[in-house]
């Protein structure tokens, strides 16, 4: 049974690795567009996939959020990526597994995942 | 859409951007009335009665991008669709409620679908906001508020810490489990 007891542990750990998120020079953004085209288009498991996958290897500095309708919805799921000091990434017609690479490849390592974004796709 | 739980997401999103700072989802399923009801209830700055009346309308929305809202009118079709009805309270500065009626056993029905992945993410998402889901079958419940998560935490873990993205996710299906005896989720 999950408990809120197990809430408090998790609070005791944070507390000693909090200062972590302060460095936000090197904050990467993943901005999930979670309107209703982008909702019905498949958004959600798209979103579920780079939490889930952020969280599994622990990446400190992304913060994956939802935005609203961008204006091209025949090309939802939309995803944009965000470096820091670079041109925004607009990937589209994601789906989960598309989200795994773009972790990997552009998250972590830096490389654009050129096919699946919005330039190779109209 | 494919699932009610994916309208929720997105009439909640309607409640966030009204600058709601409790959002309530509550789900209540009565199988011998044969009864599923959706309820989103906010605080957020409200409507006047001319805007409810039009929101209902594919063609009214408040966003300058383009001329059609199509969520809260999809919401209305698919429970009228059932048998069911629909219905907007709104009162400017107060808040508002949608409340959604279907009847599940109708052909027409669609399925609730994942609702506790639209809790998570909706939690998950907007960390700076609070967020009551009450899921209820017949006379049992449970409930997830996130200020009472706020007050375990403290101040310093925000509710989008990856840990507590996890414990969230796992008491949702946890709570659903025993809810419906292991039988669904």
């Amino acid at each position: 049974m999950k408990s809120l007891a197990e809430l408090q542990a998790i609070r005791d750990k944070a507390r000693n690795q909090i200062n972590i998120r302060e460095e936000k020079s090197d904050a990467i953004r993943v901005l999930v567009g979670m309107a209703t085209c982008g909702i019905a288009a498949g958004a959600r498991p798209v979103l579920n996939s780079f939490v889930d996958e952020v969280a599994k290897r622990g990446l400190k500095n992304v913060t994956i959020t939802q935005t609203g309708c961008i204006g091209i919805c025949q090309y939802e799921p939309v995803v944009e990526v965000i470096l820091p000091n670079q041109e925004k990434v607009t990937y589209v017609k994601m789906t989960a597994e598309k989200a795994v690479r773009v972790v990997n490849d552009h998250l972590v390592n830096g490389n654009v995942v050129t096919e699946f974004t919005i330039g190779a796709n109209s | 859409m494919r699932e009610l739980s994916l309208n929720v997401m997105d009439i909640a999103q309607n409640s966030l951007s009204a600058g709601a700072s409790l959002t309530q989802i509550l789900v209540t399923e009565n199988l011998d009335l044969d009864r599923l009801t959706i309820e989103i209830v906010d605080d957020g700055k409200g409507m006047t009665a001319d805007q409810v009346a039009h929101v209902i309308d594919p063609f009214y929305t408040t966003r300058t991008t383009r001329k059609v809202g199509l969520g809260v009118p999809l919401f209305k079709m698919e429970a009228e669709m059932t048998g069911g009805s629909f219905s907007i309270d709104s009162t400017p500065g107060v808040g508002t409620r949608v409340t959604a009626c279907f009847v599940p056993s109708s052909v027409d029905m669609i399925p609730l679908g994942d609702i506790n992945s639209t809790v998570c993410l909706l939690i998950q998402c907007n960390p700076d906001r609070d967020f009551l889901f009450r899921r209820q079958l017949g006379g049992a419940s449970f409930t997830l508020d996130t200020r009472e998560l706020r007050q375990v935490l403290g101040e310093e873990v925000p509710l989008d810490a990856p840990d507590v993205t996890q414990w969230i996710g796992d008491y949702l299906s946890e709570q659903t489990q025993l809810l419906f005896g292991g039988a669904t989720s």
